[in-house]
């Protein structure tokens, strides 16, 4: 198994899209060999720079992606992305339609373009994208561009994943009052206005000016900027508007520290999901605990004080499934 | 984690802008469970070929409705052999003559289905041919 990681690795890193391809999967399929294939990366990655973008849906993400991309192409980057859209709640399909506005670089052999569904993960991103973007890293994408779903105000995860995170927003959406609300404008390392011909738009611009000014704790201002991706003005300003902001991040120690808050909630979700798998999954299959729920509904028990109770047989190191009944 | 979910790319060939057909069967096999890469209208057949390969699909479903389909089909089908994809299923749908189809299936689309096919037909066949799935 190993061996064939290793082979894909060199295949990938040589640009070969099919092995690129096979690694994700690998990776979305999880368990002990997307884990295997992980560490294997490890050492690998850590080079490329990682953007986010993030804004509404249908604010024009993909088409901004395009637009971005085929810039950065021009001077020479390998470019890796991963856009996701949402994953059915009921059925776990789902349509997976960034492409349709990445039409442009499908043939380009320096992008490599991934779709992926939430698959029932919240905050705007998918269980496996963390994973996918050390692929690309490892496998020398220079520069890897991770577009979320559509969000609304609170999906905040994709600041978790990227060094840096571009908010697009677009005109008609909401007064100055939306523009101080907490959430998804705080994430924001710059900001862009997408539709700029459309009446509004910088309105919208001096909105999200404004309410960037009101933050006293701001050493400098945020750069907001006005582009139409499909008409592809403003894209060139764009493009180094994020590589300045970049270039901040990078000399002021800021990504250090992202990337370091990044490593410690990325452990700490393998050890919660290993919590998940060997502490909690034997307990919720246990016929204790079908009875103790029971019990619960019934109200002849407390489910705290069993929470509680449970939580003390682990740190005493008994396994969840031996609980007593209380 | 999760058993392999089915990952099936719809793409439209050629230069009809007819896409209803295709976002039917897409919005069918969303509906059963299934991921659908769509990457919309006039894609040529290495657009295809590419996108499919970098998503590591399961298979591909064509739609057409501009009579190039007795080049374009095997056309996706060649290119993904070239690619070493052959692996990648197939399938067809649109405005298929009947007599064109087993010069279709002998270059090696899998199965087409035509206008009035049930969607459930063509999302038992894919769960019958791409395995995993739930």
């Amino acid at each position: 198994m190993r061996q064939d990681f290793d082979d894909l690795l060199t295949k990938g890193r040589a640009g070969d899209k099919r092995a690129v391809a096979r690694l994700i999967s690998t990776i979305e399929q999880g368990g002990e060999e997307s884990r295997s294939l992980l560490t294997q990366l490890w050492p690998h990655t850590g080079q490329a720079r990682i953007f986010g973008i993030t804004g509404p849906p249908g604010a024009g993400k993909s088409t901004l992606t395009n637009a971005l991309t085929k810039c950065w192409r021009a001077s020479g980057l390998r470019v890796g992305i991963i856009a996701v859209d949402p994953t059915s709640p009921f059925t776990g399909g789902a349509i997976l339609g960034d492409r349709v506005r990445m039409g442009d670089l499908t043939l380009d052999k320096g992008v490599f373009i991934r779709s992926m569904g939430t698959r029932g993960q919240l905050g705007g991103l998918s269980p496996a994208s963390a994973g996918a973007v050390h692929v690309l890293d490892a496998c020398g994408y220079d520069l890897i561009l991770l577009e979320t779903v559509g969000v609304g105000q609170s999906e905040v995860a994709v600041m978790e994943t990227a060094d840096l995170v571009l908010v697009l927003n677009v005109p008609g959406l909401g007064d100055d009052v939306q523009a101080i609300k907490a959430g998804i404008l705080e994430i924001g390392d710059l900001f862009a206005v997408n539709k700029a011909d459309r009446p509004g738009a910088d309105r919208t611009a001096n909105e999200l000016r404004a309410m960037l000014e009101l933050g006293e704790e701001e050493k400098r201002s945020l750069p907001v900027l006005l582009v139409s991706a499909s008409q592809g003005t403003g894209i060139e300003e764009l493009c180094a508007a994020l590589d300045t902001q970049y270039q901040y991040l990078d000399e002021s120690g800021e990504l250090a520290k992202r990337r370091s808050l990044r490593l410690r909630s990325e452990l700490l979700t393998l050890v919660r999901e290993g919590i998940e798998q060997h502490l909690l999954q034997p307990l919720l299959d246990s016929p204790t605990f079908q009875q103790s729920l029971q019990q619960f509904q019934a109200r002849k028990e407390s489910p705290y004080l069993w929470a509680a109770e449970f939580v003390t047989q682990i740190k005493i190191g008994g396994s969840g499934c031996e609980l007593h009944e209380s | 984690m999760s058993e392999k979910k089915i990952r099936v790319l719809i793409a439209k060939p050629g230069l009809d802008g007819h896409d209803r057909g295709a976002k039917v069967v897409a919005r069918a096999l969303r509906d059963a469970g299934f991921e659908v890469i769509y990457t919309g209208l006039r894609q040529t057949p290495e657009q295809i070929v590419e996108a499919a390969v970098s998503e590591d699909v399961d298979a591909v479903g064509l739609s057409l409705l501009s009579g190039a389909h007795n080049y374009l089909f095997p056309r996706v089908i060649e290119l993904l052999r070239e690619q070493d994809a052959n692996g990648i299923l197939v399938f067809g749908g649109g405005v298929i003559p009947e007599e064109d189809i087993p010069g279709l299936k002998q270059a090696g689309v899998a199965e087409v289905f035509t206008p009035g096919t049930p969607t459930s037909e063509t999302v038992d066949f894919l769960r019958a041919h791409c395995g995993g799935g739930e």
